[in-house]
Protein backbone atom coordinates (compact mmCIF):
# COMPACT_ATOMS: atom_id res chain seq x y z
CA UNK A 1 0.00 0.00 0.00
CA UNK A 2 2.83 2.38 0.84
CA UNK A 3 4.45 1.57 -2.49
CA UNK A 4 1.30 2.47 -4.43
CA UNK A 5 0.83 5.82 -2.64
CA UNK A 6 4.49 6.67 -3.12
CA UNK A 7 4.39 5.80 -6.82
CA UNK A 8 1.31 8.04 -7.27
CA UNK A 9 3.21 10.95 -5.68
CA UNK A 10 6.25 10.22 -7.86
CA UNK A 11 4.19 10.18 -11.06
CA UNK A 12 2.57 13.53 -10.17
CA UNK A 13 6.03 14.97 -9.60
CA UNK A 14 7.32 13.64 -12.91
CA UNK A 15 4.42 15.28 -14.75
CA UNK A 16 5.10 18.63 -13.04
CA UNK A 17 8.82 18.41 -13.89
CA UNK A 18 8.19 17.64 -17.54
CA UNK A 19 5.65 20.46 -18.02
CA UNK A 20 7.95 22.92 -16.27
CA UNK A 21 10.76 22.12 -18.67
CA UNK A 22 8.35 22.36 -21.61
CA UNK A 23 7.49 25.88 -20.42
CA UNK A 24 11.21 26.63 -20.17
CA UNK A 25 11.55 25.85 -23.87
CA UNK A 26 8.31 27.32 -25.25
CA UNK A 27 7.77 30.66 -23.48
CA UNK A 28 9.07 33.88 -25.06
CA UNK A 29 10.84 35.78 -22.26
CA UNK A 30 13.28 35.38 -19.38
CA UNK A 31 10.70 36.33 -16.76
CA UNK A 32 8.01 34.08 -18.23
CA UNK A 33 10.43 31.17 -18.30
CA UNK A 34 11.43 31.82 -14.70
CA UNK A 35 7.79 32.06 -13.65
CA UNK A 36 6.82 28.84 -15.40
CA UNK A 37 9.84 26.73 -14.62
CA UNK A 38 10.81 27.50 -11.03
CA UNK A 39 7.44 26.98 -9.37
CA UNK A 40 6.38 23.83 -11.15
CA UNK A 41 9.80 22.16 -11.02
CA UNK A 42 10.17 22.92 -7.31
CA UNK A 43 6.73 21.45 -6.59
CA UNK A 44 7.43 18.41 -8.74
CA UNK A 45 10.76 17.67 -7.10
CA UNK A 46 9.22 18.06 -3.64
CA UNK A 47 6.51 15.58 -4.66
CA UNK A 48 9.15 13.09 -5.84
CA UNK A 49 11.01 13.44 -2.52
CA UNK A 50 7.76 12.95 -0.57
CA UNK A 51 7.12 9.77 -2.54
CA UNK A 52 10.63 8.61 -1.68
CA UNK A 53 9.93 9.26 2.00
CA UNK A 54 6.66 7.32 1.86
CA UNK A 55 8.27 4.32 0.14
CA UNK A 56 11.42 4.05 2.24
CA UNK A 57 9.87 4.98 5.61
CA UNK A 58 11.73 6.35 8.61
CA UNK A 59 15.11 5.41 7.28
CA UNK A 60 18.35 7.28 6.66
CA UNK A 61 17.25 8.10 3.11
CA UNK A 62 13.69 9.00 4.14
CA UNK A 63 14.73 11.52 6.78
CA UNK A 64 17.28 13.01 4.38
CA UNK A 65 14.57 13.42 1.75
CA UNK A 66 12.36 15.27 4.28
CA UNK A 67 15.31 17.56 5.04
CA UNK A 68 15.81 18.08 1.32
CA UNK A 69 12.11 19.08 0.88
CA UNK A 70 12.50 21.74 3.60
CA UNK A 71 15.72 23.01 2.05
CA UNK A 72 14.28 23.23 -1.49
CA UNK A 73 11.14 25.04 -0.31
CA UNK A 74 13.33 27.59 1.50
CA UNK A 75 15.96 28.21 -1.17
CA UNK A 76 14.27 27.94 -4.59
CA UNK A 77 12.17 31.17 -4.30
CA UNK A 78 15.24 33.06 -3.04
CA UNK A 79 17.30 31.94 -6.03
CA UNK A 80 14.50 32.77 -8.48
CA UNK A 81 14.02 36.24 -6.98
CA UNK A 82 17.75 36.94 -7.15
CA UNK A 83 17.92 35.89 -10.80
CA UNK A 84 14.89 38.03 -11.73
CA UNK A 85 16.30 41.08 -9.94
CA UNK A 86 19.69 40.64 -11.58
CA UNK A 87 18.15 40.23 -15.02
CA UNK A 88 16.03 43.35 -14.62
CA UNK A 89 18.97 45.40 -13.41
CA UNK A 90 21.17 44.11 -16.23
CA UNK A 91 18.72 45.70 -18.67
CA UNK A 92 17.10 42.69 -20.30
CA UNK A 93 13.92 43.77 -22.06
CA UNK A 94 10.50 42.30 -21.46
CA UNK A 95 8.78 40.56 -24.36
CA UNK A 96 6.64 42.60 -26.75
CA UNK A 97 3.19 41.65 -25.57
CA UNK A 98 3.81 42.49 -21.93
CA UNK A 99 1.53 45.09 -20.38
CA UNK A 100 2.91 46.37 -17.09
CA UNK A 101 6.36 46.76 -15.52
CA UNK A 102 5.99 47.83 -11.90
CA UNK A 103 9.65 47.43 -11.01
CA UNK A 104 10.81 50.00 -13.59
CA UNK A 105 8.13 52.46 -12.33
CA UNK A 106 9.39 52.04 -8.78
CA UNK A 107 12.96 52.66 -9.86
CA UNK A 108 11.91 55.84 -11.70
CA UNK A 109 10.12 57.04 -8.59
CA UNK A 110 13.23 56.54 -6.47
CA UNK A 111 15.46 58.61 -8.72
CA UNK B 1 6.27 26.75 -43.97
CA UNK B 2 5.11 27.00 -40.37
CA UNK B 3 2.87 23.94 -40.81
CA UNK B 4 5.87 21.87 -41.94
CA UNK B 5 7.83 22.93 -38.85
CA UNK B 6 4.90 22.01 -36.60
CA UNK B 7 4.57 18.62 -38.29
CA UNK B 8 8.29 17.85 -37.90
CA UNK B 9 8.19 18.84 -34.21
CA UNK B 10 5.08 16.76 -33.57
CA UNK B 11 6.60 13.69 -35.23
CA UNK B 12 9.83 14.02 -33.20
CA UNK B 13 7.89 14.42 -29.93
CA UNK B 14 5.67 11.44 -30.75
CA UNK B 15 8.70 9.25 -31.49
CA UNK B 16 10.35 10.28 -28.20
CA UNK B 17 7.19 9.65 -26.15
CA UNK B 18 6.59 6.26 -27.80
CA UNK B 19 10.23 5.36 -27.14
CA UNK B 20 9.76 6.23 -23.46
CA UNK B 21 6.49 4.38 -23.01
CA UNK B 22 7.20 1.24 -25.01
CA UNK B 23 11.01 1.02 -24.73
CA UNK B 24 11.71 -0.93 -27.90
CA UNK B 25 15.49 -0.63 -27.62
CA UNK B 26 15.91 -1.23 -23.91
CA UNK B 27 17.17 -4.78 -24.32
CA UNK B 28 20.23 -3.46 -26.15
CA UNK B 29 21.43 -1.40 -23.20
CA UNK B 30 20.05 -3.27 -20.20
CA UNK B 31 19.79 -7.04 -20.69
CA UNK B 32 18.22 -7.39 -17.25
CA UNK B 33 16.78 -4.22 -15.75
CA UNK B 34 17.70 -4.03 -12.05
CA UNK B 35 14.70 -1.93 -11.01
CA UNK B 36 10.96 -1.79 -11.47
CA UNK B 37 9.56 -0.92 -14.87
CA UNK B 38 7.69 2.16 -13.68
CA UNK B 39 10.79 3.74 -12.18
CA UNK B 40 12.74 3.06 -15.38
CA UNK B 41 10.11 5.01 -17.35
CA UNK B 42 10.26 7.78 -14.76
CA UNK B 43 14.02 8.06 -15.13
CA UNK B 44 13.56 8.28 -18.91
CA UNK B 45 11.05 11.13 -18.49
CA UNK B 46 13.50 13.02 -16.24
CA UNK B 47 16.28 12.52 -18.81
CA UNK B 48 13.98 13.99 -21.48
CA UNK B 49 13.26 17.03 -19.26
CA UNK B 50 17.00 17.48 -18.66
CA UNK B 51 17.51 17.40 -22.44
CA UNK B 52 14.99 20.27 -22.79
CA UNK B 53 16.98 22.22 -20.16
CA UNK B 54 20.20 21.57 -22.08
CA UNK B 55 18.54 22.91 -25.24
CA UNK B 56 17.74 26.16 -23.40
CA UNK B 57 21.30 26.36 -22.07
CA UNK B 58 22.72 25.94 -25.58
CA UNK B 59 20.36 28.39 -27.32
CA UNK B 60 19.57 31.03 -24.71
CA UNK B 61 19.52 34.49 -26.28
CA UNK B 62 20.80 36.12 -23.08
CA UNK B 63 22.84 35.05 -20.10
CA UNK B 64 19.85 35.06 -17.72
CA UNK B 65 18.20 32.27 -19.70
CA UNK B 66 21.24 30.10 -19.19
CA UNK B 67 21.30 30.84 -15.46
CA UNK B 68 17.61 29.96 -15.09
CA UNK B 69 18.06 26.73 -17.03
CA UNK B 70 21.08 25.80 -14.90
CA UNK B 71 19.07 26.41 -11.71
CA UNK B 72 16.22 24.20 -12.95
CA UNK B 73 18.73 21.55 -14.00
CA UNK B 74 20.20 21.55 -10.51
CA UNK B 75 16.78 21.17 -8.87
CA UNK B 76 15.89 18.30 -11.17
CA UNK B 77 19.07 16.35 -10.40
CA UNK B 78 17.91 16.16 -6.75
CA UNK B 79 14.78 14.34 -7.92
CA UNK B 80 16.96 12.12 -10.07
CA UNK B 81 19.00 11.16 -7.01
CA UNK B 82 15.77 10.34 -5.14
CA UNK B 83 14.61 8.03 -7.94
CA UNK B 84 18.01 6.31 -7.94
CA UNK B 85 17.71 5.85 -4.16
CA UNK B 86 14.48 3.89 -4.55
CA UNK B 87 15.44 1.94 -7.62
CA UNK B 88 18.87 0.72 -6.53
CA UNK B 89 18.29 0.58 -2.77
CA UNK B 90 21.52 2.37 -1.91
CA UNK B 91 21.02 5.04 0.72
CA UNK B 92 23.96 7.30 -0.11
CA UNK B 93 22.39 8.68 -3.30
CA UNK B 94 20.25 10.98 -1.10
CA UNK B 95 23.38 12.57 0.37
CA UNK B 96 24.49 13.40 -3.16
CA UNK B 97 21.09 15.06 -3.61
CA UNK B 98 21.44 17.25 -0.51
CA UNK B 99 24.98 18.30 -1.47
CA UNK B 100 23.87 19.07 -5.01
CA UNK B 101 20.97 21.25 -3.76
CA UNK B 102 23.36 23.29 -1.56
CA UNK B 103 25.89 23.75 -4.34
CA UNK B 104 23.23 24.71 -6.89
CA UNK B 105 21.73 27.37 -4.58
CA UNK B 106 25.09 29.00 -3.83
CA UNK B 107 26.17 28.98 -7.48
CA UNK B 108 22.86 30.49 -8.62
CA UNK B 109 23.19 33.34 -6.11
CA UNK B 110 26.77 34.01 -7.24
CA UNK B 111 25.81 33.97 -10.93
CA UNK B 112 22.89 36.37 -10.34
CA UNK B 113 25.20 38.77 -8.51
CA UNK B 114 27.59 38.54 -11.45
CA UNK B 115 24.71 39.27 -13.82
CA UNK B 116 23.74 42.32 -11.81
CA UNK B 117 27.25 43.69 -12.21
CA UNK B 118 27.98 44.45 -8.58
CA UNK B 119 30.28 43.15 -5.87
CA UNK B 120 29.27 40.65 -3.22
CA UNK B 121 29.15 43.29 -0.50
CA UNK B 122 25.84 44.83 -1.48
Amino acid sequence: MNNIIGLIFISIGLLFDFFGCLGLVRLPDVYNRLQAATKSVTLGTCSILLGTFIITGFNAAGLKSLLCILFLLLTAPVAAHAVARGAHRAGIKLCEGSVVDKYAEDKEGEI
Amino acid sequence: MKIIKWLIGTVILAVIIITILVRPFAFLFYPDLPFMGFLARGIYILVLACALCLYRILRGPTGADRIVALDIFGIMIVGFCALLTISTGRMWYMEIGIAWALQSFISTLALSKYLEGKDFDE
